[in-house]
């Protein structure tokens, strides 16, 4: 590669004036000036949430209305800041989730605490935990930031479900005698 | 022609101070709220656009005003007159409270000699509507815009903290340099109307009246025949009335406020309308000297627009003074806003000087360069008006 030599001319006295300078900067200025306005008027307008965006986090149940979460407490245990609190339990001994044997008693997540990360997501076993697209949370106490299972459950709604697990497992125990276990 | 202009001086000053008091005051408070849009505007921000009483929210047509923020201007005036007033231990009292009233009173007086309109007596004459009409004019504004600085120096100094104390020292060194430049700047201007034959005048009258004669040469705005000196005096301008990229006496980035940084509430609004005062005044100043004072278009003047007007529409009512006079001043107003508005968009597009920078500027470049500026158009006119 040759080497090309940059000529470097010396300001002529127009430029040095900065008078050109001050012109294309006031050209410019006035150009933003009847230009949009970049900012979203935001309670009215709203921000699109990009896919994978990591809100607020909350249990699912499946199609079913089954709670997904067995409460292994895994989520607790991988939560960086400690903002799980889960409560084991055994669950219902008849209806939709009677095949699953285990279901958290309480579960909370302080709000306070929550740092986002999207660990309990990425740890949960049984895909009960999902960070939702939520992203504003408020309340006049710090009793009142910590969501409670009821609540999570509102937050996180029905999930499509590709495996239906427990459903998989009824089928079978009934096929293998129409018994309970 | 109605009895007020034959009616007892005293009350007809009175009504020209009302006047002249119910405009330069609504504009001077709207300005702090165009400067908020403006600098919006160039940052693609909306601006204030939230604020509205409750009371007012439900009546549709009011939303443009919510937008152009008028009632969070309602609402920053009314902060000021009623939250705390803090004066800190450690300051002169009698001096740091006298500071933003004495800051208010050149920027009020200087109103006065200015003339913001015009209007035709019975033999076509053009009489300018000015409260106070002074022959001294230019000379009258620059000595009452220079005591301007002693409540900078005030405030600063009785603040009794480094930051105000330095912001007061740069805002004398300032003043005092340009005022210099700008002084100069003017002059071939007065050279100029100051014609042999005609009585000596420094009034702002007589150069308008030199921007609206008739044929090429008499219909041209000053600004075109004498750029060098518009340019130093705009220039000059801005570092008067410390406007960005010459405020080095507020220096919010390294002086954290400058001379205010000890004041709050209403004295230092004082002082905020005060700037905004002495802008409008170096505004109007700047339209009279360079853009035509109150003449529509340059080599259109009032007296043709009036005629124009009259012989369109037929109504005797476009000769009657007053149409005249509410029409000179909504020309002049406009060129003011015109300006106000530039004075808004240098501040976003020239970043801010250093302080030797606007030493050096003032010194080294406008002021020799006003020097041969005076000294060129000195020989011109000599030539010219032989």
């Amino acid at each position: 590669m040759a080497i090309i030599p940059v000529q470097r001319k010396p300001l002529s006295f127009i430029e040095r004036s900065y008078l050109p300078a001050l012109a294309s900067g006031l050209r410019t200025t006035l150009k933003y000036l009847f230009g949009p306005s970049e900012t979203m008027q935001y309670p009215e307008q709203r921000p699109a949430i990009p896919p994978g965006y990591r809100g607020v986090p909350a249990l699912v149940k499946d199609p079913h209305g089954r709670e997904k979460c067995v409460s292994c407490q895994l989520c607790e245990f991988v939560c960086p800041p400690k903002a799980i609190r889960i409560t084991p339990g055994t669950a219902p001994a008849s209806g939709v989730s009677v095949q699953q044997e285990k279901a958290p008693q309480a579960f909370d997540i302080d709000m306070l605490r929550c740092i986002y990360c999207g660990l309990c997501e990425e740890v949960c076993p049984e895909e009960a935990i999902f960070l939702q697209n939520q992203y504003s949370m408020t309340g006049f106490s710090r009793a009142e930031m910590v969501n409670h299972k009821d609540r999570l459950y509102e937050i996180g709604g029905v999930r499509p479900d590709q495996h239906f697990k427990w459903d998989v497992k009824k089928a079978a125990e009934e096929a293998a005698g129409g018994g309970h276990h | 022609m109605p009895e007020v202009y034959y009616a007892h001086p005293l009350g007809v000053a009175v009504l020209k101070g009302l006047a002249v008091i119910l405009v330069i005051f609504p504009i001077a408070a709207a300005c702090s709220m165009a400067e908020r849009k403006v600098s919006a505007w160039i940052q693609r921000r909306p601006g204030p656009n939230r604020t509205i009483p409750p009371f007012l929210a439900g009546i549709p047509g009011l939303g443009v005003l919510q937008r152009l923020g008028l009632f969070q201007l309602a609402a920053d005036g009314l902060k000021f007159l009623f939250k705390e007033e803090p004066l800190p231990n450690h300051v002169n009292r009698l001096y740091f409270t006298l500071a933003p009233v004495i800051a208010m009173v050149p920027a009020f007086t200087t109103v006065t000699v200015v003339p913001f309109g015009a209007y035709l007596d019975a033999q076509g004459g053009v009489i300018p509507l000015v409260l106070a009409n002074v022959d001294v004019g230019i000379l009258a504004v620059f000595a009452i815009a220079s005591l301007g600085v002693y409540s900078l120096i005030l405030a600063g100094w009785a603040s009794n903290s480094k930051y105000p104390f330095l912001g007061g020292v740069r805002a004398s060194a300032q003043l005092i340099s340009y005022e210099l430049s700008m002084t100069l700047s003017v002059l071939p201007v007065f050279l100029w109307v100051n014609a042999p034959g005609l009585p000596g005048t420094l009034g702002f009258g007589r150069v308008v009246e030199f921007q609206s004669l008739p044929g090429f040469w008499g219909g041209t705005w000053f600004f075109m025949t004498m750029p060098v000196s518009a340019f130093i005096f705009a220039v000059a301008l801005f570092a008067e009335t410390n406007r960005q990229p010459f405020d080095m006496p507020e220096s919010e980035s390294d002086l954290v406020g400058g001379f205010h940084t000890e004041y709050g509430a209403f004295k230092w609004s004082l002082f905020f309308v005060a700037e905004y005062a002495n802008m409008i005044v170096g505004s109007a100043v700047f339209a009279l000297l360079f853009l035509g004072g109150w003449n529509p278009l340059p080599w259109i003047s009032l007296g043709d627009l009036v005629n124009f007007l009259h012989n369109h529409t037929g109504w005797a009512f476009w000769l009657h003074p007053v149409a005249v006079g509410v029409l000179s001043t909504l020309i002049f107003i406009g060129k003011i806003v015109a300006t106000l508005f530039f004075f808004m968009w240098v501040r976003w597009t020239v970043p801010r000087f250093r302080y030797d920078q606007v030493m050096k500027l003032g010194w080294q470049k406008l002021l020799p360069l006003a020097i041969v500026n005076l000294i060129a158009y000195t020989i011109g006119i000599y030539f010219l008006q032989g």
